[in-house]
């Protein structure tokens, strides 16, 4: 009992004099910034706000998405997501003019992909510039979402407050996504369907991040509201722009080695390609093949082979053509919401 | 040692308290004067604002929403999905927590407005109404009302948010309701919220609130409401105050995105008024309703904000060429259309479910001109529950269902006037009188039954002499003589030339006059309205004469009938008569220049120089 009461004061003292503490050393300090108002904060960003229309349109899977134009040269910074899977990916600038948008080049790991249009004509966020916020920060989200502009229509603004900053709890069960670092959640309701690559500022309209996909928690059955800082995304937006995950197929002085690798000797057959970009899942794995050996199953989406985007079906075929069968083939594969990475060596195989 | 520890709670307590005390006279030291004074601000705002705010109850414990009243004397607006299942009476909170009896006044299902009015005070607070057209994004806002009915303590809820979006378009949803050119806000609406006012910062009504997208996110806010902008309604004000049941416009052409991205006619009615106005298949919108036209979203807004009968300026381009033109926009549909769709029960519901209808817009009538491809895709919001997903979320109250229409209390039954094709005859009745007593107090002619002879000239053409008898009418115009025999059908003698019938036209106008809206026929109020070259919108009164049917237009601060227009066939030009000139004759005031129109071009201007009256006759004067 004395024990109990020993601890419990302990505790009681320790509590107050934080408390205590916590309250002489609270210096407020408040700032109010008079001369930025919404409206005129939500007209500068407009200009950089990007819509984006492609696949989809079936139930329950919208045809549309949001961007933002990241340089001069027309890059958009967008969501990696099934909208994308198509040869027709139409980016309607703030303007109104309408493009059909190129993919750059993604990354599944973040989710994200880099498009761009042929302007030189456009206003846009420097990612690098982007600044980060902490918890109880003042946001502004720019999206699209709903699909509810069209044109030269102005995207929709929401505002709310960081809640918090903290690692994204992804896993099965929970937030079904490959995404695993850090997020700024938002206590506004900002992640609704066509927000996702929109552009999270700060109340001056600074970048801050990117709206992520539609998640709901399947246990709470609640949707998230977040954003992916930029800082977490720099790296790869460097890599895209880079060249560095673009397929080595699409250009033609690449030298090609005598025995390459091909989908038949490494026991992968895929889904019929019917489509002018399908997407590569795997139909069938050959038993006792490399590709068994080393756990590739049926319906894997393979993503990257050695870190080359195989967006389709005949980009794959062409990749593992440029790689020599001597060495081994760097699998990316999504399985489900789950990210895998195999490394397919032909000497595995029988 | 349990002294000392006592001691020691004392005083980190007093610190504490001490702390706590001082950081705050800190905070209050340190808090910019601006963001005190905006604070201020908004508090009076929303005290102003909260005291125009209504908590709509249907009768019989069906449902309800929110409204605002507008006027002293009690109009106040709702959604027309509100105000459907509570009939032709409810009941209505304010937070002054009293209950008022309120009385349907009239519908606009297509704009999913009502007007209803709250009884038993000349004296209620009422909203300022804002230009919503000056509206921003960005702009801070807020919504007072009645979300999930909770102000069953009669004081409503207040939910502030920023203006995410303006000159939005939201697609019919169910069968009519339709949001063009509406505001588009982060503020929460929620079930309930429903034809409650949205404010601006400054405490005035920009709009009403009534749509969400909601998709699968079951029917709670997501962060996007849509408010009916308080201009489009002011657009609709005296159709309301008509007690009709109100209908919105085409401009009998539909309008597409070309390839170049310009908003081009795709299709017209060759028996619209904008064809008569020279529109073609293929012309380029540039502009419409004073807007600029970018996308067919743009254009679907304006067509949105004006009642069917307006006229507006279109301006569109052929070739290297520009037009101009002032278009008469056409009504949706036919009063029977109107009438079948606003009484099917699947309409969707108001009240504490009320916000998004389940069925898509894809039965629109067959009469309607389609209204174009999108130059985009776009998602109509689905409110269905997805009940597939466990744990089921929150509901909100469940609709009650329909029953038998709760018999409407006494005192509210003598403002309430039964009829087919109208939501409230009795105001529609109350206008027309007001209007014609207004009119007559100047312009007395009832019982003036005989001969009116109108003698005068036409500028640089030569005299002119107008025998309006009691069989026949006889007229010398510079250009020759003619006559119209009424005894006849009216449609078919238009004379002179060129007018499209002024003489039948002067002869329904004497007819209104001699023997008022009671005897004249079936002439009722049809709401406010733009006159070609006037400015501002004049009172309409419409009647039937023979197989005429003509427009009565009315100055509401002069009272005075400052035109008329007289339709021989509904698709057709009418011809249009403007009055000016007012002078006494034998003690009543009459016009003395006649300006004259029909289609595109100007008739004539007659100079009245003499009006030869007979007697009054001793016939009953009508009431």
């Amino acid at each position: 009992m004395f024990q109990l009461n020993h601890y419990t004061t302990k505790r009681s003292l320790a509590c107050l004099l934080g408390t205590a503490l916590l309250l002489l050393a609270a210096k407020p300090s408040l700032s109010y910034d008079q001369g930025t108002s919404f409206s005129a904060v939500s007209s500068s960003v407009q200009s950089k706000m990007v819509k984006i229309y492609g696949a989809g349109g079936i139930k329950g899977l919208e045809a549309y998405q949001s961007g933002f134009l990241i340089s001069e040269q027309g890059h958009i910074l967008t969501v990696w997501s099934y909208v994308l899977d198509t040869d027709y990916i139409t980016a309607v600038l703030d303007d109104g003019r309408k493009f059909q948008a190129k993919l750059v080049g993604a990354d599944p790991r973040l989710e994200i992909a880099v498009l761009q249009v042929e302007t030189d004509r456009v206003d846009f966020f420097a990612p690098k510039a982007a600044i980060d916020l902490e918890a109880g920060d003042r946001v502004l989200a720019f999206s699209n979402l709903y699909g509810v502009a069209t044109g030269d229509e102005p995207t929709s603004v929401l505002h709310g407050i960081v809640s918090a900053k903290t690692p994204l709890d992804a896993r099965r069960g929970a937030f079904k996504t490959t995404y695993r670092g850090p997020v700024l959640i938002l206590d506004a309701m900002t992640n609704n369907p066509g927000a996702a690559g929109g552009a999270l500022t700060n109340r001056e309209g600074k970048l801050v991040g990117i709206l992520g996909k539609e998640l709901r928690n399947a246990l709470t059955n609640t949707w998230l509201n977040y954003a992916i800082p930029m800082s977490e995304l720099n790296q790869a937006i460097d890599d895209i722009l880079a060249g560095k995950t673009r397929p080595r197929s699409v250009d033609d002085s690449v030298k090609r080695p005598d025995h390459p690798h091909s989908l038949h000797k490494l026991g992968i057959l895929l889904v019929p390609d019917l489509l002018t970009k399908t997407p590569p899942f795997v139909d069938r794995v050959r038993s006792n093949s490399a590709a068994a050996k080393k756990g590739l199953k049926a319906d894997d989406l393979i993503l990257f082979v050695n870190d080359r985007m195989a967006e389709s079906c005949k980009t794959l075929k062409d990749e593992l053509s440029l790689i020599d069968r001597i060495d081994s083939v760097h699998l990316i594969i999504q399985r489900g919401q789950e990210l895998l990475e195999l490394e397919l060596k032909l000497s595995d195989g029988t | 040692m349990k002294r000392l520890t006592r001691w020691c709670i004392y005083s980190l307590t007093l610190a504490a308290t001490a702390g706590m005390a001082e950081p705050s006279g800190l905070l209050a030291q340190e808090i910019p004067e601006a963001v005190i004074k905006a604070e201020q601000q908004r508090i009076q705002a929303i005290a102003r604002a909260t005291t125009s705010a209504v908590s709509v109850f249907a009768n019989g414990g069906k449902g309800g929403g929110s409204g605002v009243v507008i006027t002293p004397d009690g109009y106040a607006l709702t959604n027309f999905h509100v105000a459907k299942p509570a009939g032709s009476a409810m009941k209505c909170s304010m937070s002054d927590n009293r209950l008022y009896d309120a009385v349907i006044v009239g519908i606009d299902p297509v704009g999913d407005v009502a007007m209803i009015k709250l009884l038993g005070r000349d004296d209620f607070p009422c909203a300022t109404l804002a230009d919503s057209d000056q509206v921003q994004v960005g702009d801070w806002c807020f919504a007072i009302g009645n979300p999930f009915l909770l102000a069953t303590d009669f004081q409503p809820t207040v939910t502030y948010g920023i203006v995410s979006g303006v000159h939005r378009y939201q697609y019919p949803a169910g069968t009519l309701l339709e949001y063009a050119d509406c505001i588009q806000t982060d503020a929460s609406i929620n079930p309930g919220n429903s034809g409650g006012p949205l404010f601006n910062a400054n405490g005035d009504l920009i709009g009403i609130n009534g749509r969400g997208s909601f998709e699968k996110r079951g029917r709670v806010n997501v962060g996007v409401g849509y408010a009916i902008s308080i201009n489009q309604i002011k657009h609709f004000m005296g159709y309301l105050r008509s007690g009709r049941i109100v209908d919105h416009a085409t401009l009998g052409a539909t309008v597409a995105t070309d390839e170049r991205g310009r908003v081009i006619i795709s299709n017209i009615l060759e028996s619209s008024d904008a064809y008569r106005r020279g529109l073609r298949y293929g012309d380029e919108v540039i502009s419409f309703g004073n807007r600029r036209i970018t996308t067919v979203n743009g254009f679907k807004n304006v067509l949105g904000i004006f009642p069917r009968g307006w006229r507006v300026p279109l301006e569109y381009r052929r070739d290297t060429e520009t037009f101009e033109a002032f278009v008469r926009l056409s009504g949706v549909h036919s009063p029977e259309q109107l009438l079948a769709k606003i009484q099917r029960p699947a309409q969707p519901g108001p009240g504490p479910n009320p916000d998004k209808p389940k069925d898509k817009p894809k039965d629109k009538p067959k009469d309607e001109p389609k209204d174009e491809p999108k130059d985009e895709p776009k998602d109509e919001p689905k409110d269905e529950p997805d009940d597939n997903r466990k744990p089921p979320r929150p509901q909100p109250p469940r609709r009650p269902q329909a029953g038998p229409a709760p018999k409407i209390p006494a005192h509210v039954a003598k403002y309430f006037k039964a009829r087919r094709g109208y939501a409230n005859y009795y105001f529609n009745l109350l206008n027309r009188d007001r209007i014609w007593n207004r009119f007559s107090e100047e312009t007395d002619c009832l019982r003036l039954n005989g001969k009116w002879t109108l003698s005068g000239t036409i500028p640089n053409r030569g005299d002119v002499e107008i025998i309006l008898d009691q069989e026949e009418i006889r007229a010398d115009f510079p250009q020759g003589q003619v006559k119209v025999d009424l005894t006849k059908d009216f449609d078919t003698q238009l004379a002179p030339a060129g007018s499209g019938g002024l003489l039948v036209a002067l002869q329904v106008w004497k007819k209104l006059l001699t023997e008022g809206p009671a005897q004249f026929g079936d002439v009722y109020y049809l709401g406010t309205a733009p006159v070609l070259n006037q400015k501002g919108v004049f009172d309409i009164l419409i009647g039937t004469r023979n197989v005429v049917e003509t427009r009565f237009m009315f100055d509401p601060q002069s009272g005075q009938m400052i035109g008329l227009e007289m339709f021989p066939d509904l698709s057709l030009d009418p011809c249009e008569i403007l009055f000016a000139d007012y002078r006494d004759v034998q003690g009543r005031s009459l016009p003395h220049l006649l300006k004259i129109r029909y289609g595109n071009n100007d008739f004539a201007q007659i100079q009245l120089t003499n009006y030869a009256l007979p007697q009054a006759s001793a016939e009953k004067k009508s009431p």
